[in-house]
């Protein structure tokens, strides 16, 4: 197993560099000067820092030693200076990212555990009016805008029945602290999350129940029935269990979607994360903190992918993963 | 976006053709209905409001239904909201083909000789797809256009950068299935060269996948197109449904019908495409849709 989750930490530092690598071009396909445009355009009246910054990146020498200046400023964690927000981009992308966790961690789970709840509730029931119902509403979840249905869910549950806040991670200068913070916080997390986990929760409802549809046909269930096993072990023990593998590999899948999706939620709800960080990048034009965002969320995106690799393998110990 | 996970009601198996078959899928039919609205739109649009979206043409937050002149409403700046949604129906009907069509472009040759070639090419193309399929595609979308500048085309080039990776798999793997086949053999033993077999022996049979994929593809293109639109990304001359949704944003208490409207033509278009690539995958692949 250690050795295993070496591996596919190595494999995952590559394709982060890899991405560095594909970060460095980026910047240079934006249109002007590579050192104005890391400046963030509107600092171009200070020449002093548009030299430095020409220097520290070797934007005078060929292209193989700009892009080993680069690499070497990102080693050491140093994403840049955004002169709009006057803060280091580590600095300002640290603070968010607590946030944009907290969101997209609950939205997954809440998401995962709905979906495959609906989706092995109507495989049970294929064919009958609660898989019609279940598999209809997947179908429309599965369509509907991201950021549309955010809204809509305010004017619902923020404007007309003022049951929760619409904006923001908590209510400001109201000076909770401990559980009674908490549950401020989660207040305010739950538009958010649930709106943001629907497109996913409609992907898992959808991949289970076809799923488990498929393994409810195979040999073994017929051997489980011929046990006499009662009908609920063979549906969680043998059948749920081994459905839940192409779900699993999905839901890794997801993974960069479900951070992409956050740029969207974090901006319609207010949310401080690195979503809305981005947001703000782009309405001002920071490329320098666009990419910092980018490279970061790529990374988290690889940290999930890790997390789910080893997840798989403790679902299905058969599995001797290869390489 | 993983779209690629056809999964319908398993359908009855009947030997008839593809055409009847799709027919048979009522949601098929409504699916395609509903895409001919849109279409008929996006045509009718220049006739049935011939002057710029963008004009102001009534006091602004004019409640839909109250007026006959503009039925839907009015948006903050007093434009006509029916005269947006026909306008906006052609940019998500073109963006969406159009940024398909390249992605297949990409996507279809990698496939092709990943699978056919396998070994050394094969290892080195899946990497360079795992990479793509690793980074997050809206993150990479919204960076892309940014720099690229917000126009149709830089959006078009956005969305086909991030979404042709499915598509390599899908062919690679149809591809690496068909490569063994005695038809195939034959065609190398005949000495034709390998872009020739590629060409006239391999993919012509990888065909119906992957049209059911590029219809998957078209609906989740015109999601990812209204939602840049909605951040602000899209081409600053053109009406589209995303940006309509994103101006209403900001008045969202006083007039629900702004955003309202245009979100639900986006859901609609998505969902038609989505029965479309259902009802395409049971007609196209029957023994598939039967296994399930």
């Amino acid at each position: 197993m250690a050795g295993f989750v070496a591996r596919r930490i190595a494999k995952g530092i590559l394709v982060l560099l890899a991405i560095v690598v594909l970060n460095f071009f980026l910047i240079r396909l934006a249109p002007g000067d590579p050192a104005l445009v890391m400046a963030g355009e509107a600092g171009a009246g200070d020449e002093v820092f548009v030299a430095q910054l020409r220097e520290k990146f070797a934007l005078d020498q060929p292209l193989p030693s700009q892009l080993a200046a680069y690499l070497r400023s990102i080693v050491g964690l140093d994403l840049g200076y955004s002169v709009r927000q006057q803060m280091p981009v580590a600095t300002l992308i640290g603070e968010r990212l607590p946030a944009t966790l907290l969101l997209t961690g609950t939205a997954f789970l809440v998401s995962l555990s709905l979906g495959v709840l609906l989706g092995s509730l109507a495989a049970r029931r294929a064919g009958t009016l609660a898989d019609t119902a279940i598999t209809g509403m997947a179908l429309l979840f599965y369509a509907t805008p991201l950021f549309w249905v955010s809204l809509m869910a305010i004017i619902l549950f923020s404007v007309r029945l003022e049951w929760l806040p619409s904006f923001g991670f908590e209510t400001v200068g109201a000076g909770y602290t401990g559980l009674a913070r908490a549950a401020d916080i989660v207040r305010h997390l739950v538009l958010p999350a649930l709106t943001l986990g629907l497109f996913f929760m409609a992907v898992y409802v959808r991949m289970t129940r076809s799923s488990m549809l498929e393994v409810s046909r195979l040999d073994f269930v017929k051997t489980a029935r011929a046990k006499g096993l009662t009908e609920g072990v063979i549906q969680r023990r043998h059948i749920l269990r081994n459905a839940l593998l192409p779900v699993v590999t999905l839901a890794g899948l997801q993974a960069g979607t479900l951070v992409g999706g956050a740029v969207l939620t974090e901006t319609v709800f207010a949310w401080p994360g690195i979503g809305r960080l981005m947001y703000e990048a782009l309405l001002q034009r920071d490329y320098n903190l666009l990419l910092g965002v980018f490279v970061v969320s790529s990374a988290m995106v690889l940290i999930f992918n890790l997390v789910t690799d080893v997840v798989y393998r403790a679902v299905d110990p058969r599995i001797e993963v290869a390489r | 976006m993983n779209n690629a996970v056809p999964l319908s009601a398993p359908a009855p198996a009947r030997r008839r053709g593809p055409l009847a078959a799709f027919l048979r899928h009522p949601g098929a039919v409504i699916g395609l209905v509903i895409l001919a609205l849109v279409v008929a739109a996006a045509l009718l649009a220049p006739i049935l409001y011939p002057t710029s979206p963008w004009r102001m043409v009534q006091r602004p937050f004019v409640p839909p239904f109250t007026l006959e002149r503009v039925p839907l409403g009015t948006d903050a700046l007093g434009r006509d909201i029916a005269a947006g949604l026909m306008h906006g129906a052609g940019v998500s009907l073109i963006v969406g083909l159009v940024s398909t069509l390249a992605a297949l472009v990409i996507g279809v040759p990698l496939g092709a000789l990943a699978g056919y070639l396998g070994g050394r090419v094969d290892d080195a193309l899946m990497r360079f797809t795992e990479l793509f399929q690793t980074v997050p595609s809206f993150a990479l979308a919204i960076v892309l256009v940014a720099i690229l500048q917000p126009s149709l085309s830089s959006m078009i080039l956005a969305i086909a950068l991030v979404s042709w990776p499915p598509v390599t798999r899908l062919v690679r793997g149809e591809v690496l299935s068909l490569r063994s086949r005695e038809y195939v053999q034959a065609a190398i033993v005949t000495g034709q060269t390998t872009f020739t077999i590629l060409r006239r022996e391999v993919l012509p049979n990888t065909l119906s996948p992957i049209v059911v994929l590029a219809s998957l593809m078209v609906a989740t293109a015109i999601l990812l197109e209204s939602s840049l639109s909605f951040l602000g990304l899209g081409d600053p001359n053109r009406m589209s449904w995303g940006f309509m949704v994103g101006a209403g944003r900001t008045v969202i208490r006083q007039a629900w019908w702004i955003t309202a409207f245009p979100g639900v033509v986006i859901l609609l278009t998505v969902l038609a495409l989505n029965l479309i690539g259902e009802g395409l995958n049971d007609a196209l692949n029957p023994r598939l849709s039967r296994e399930r």
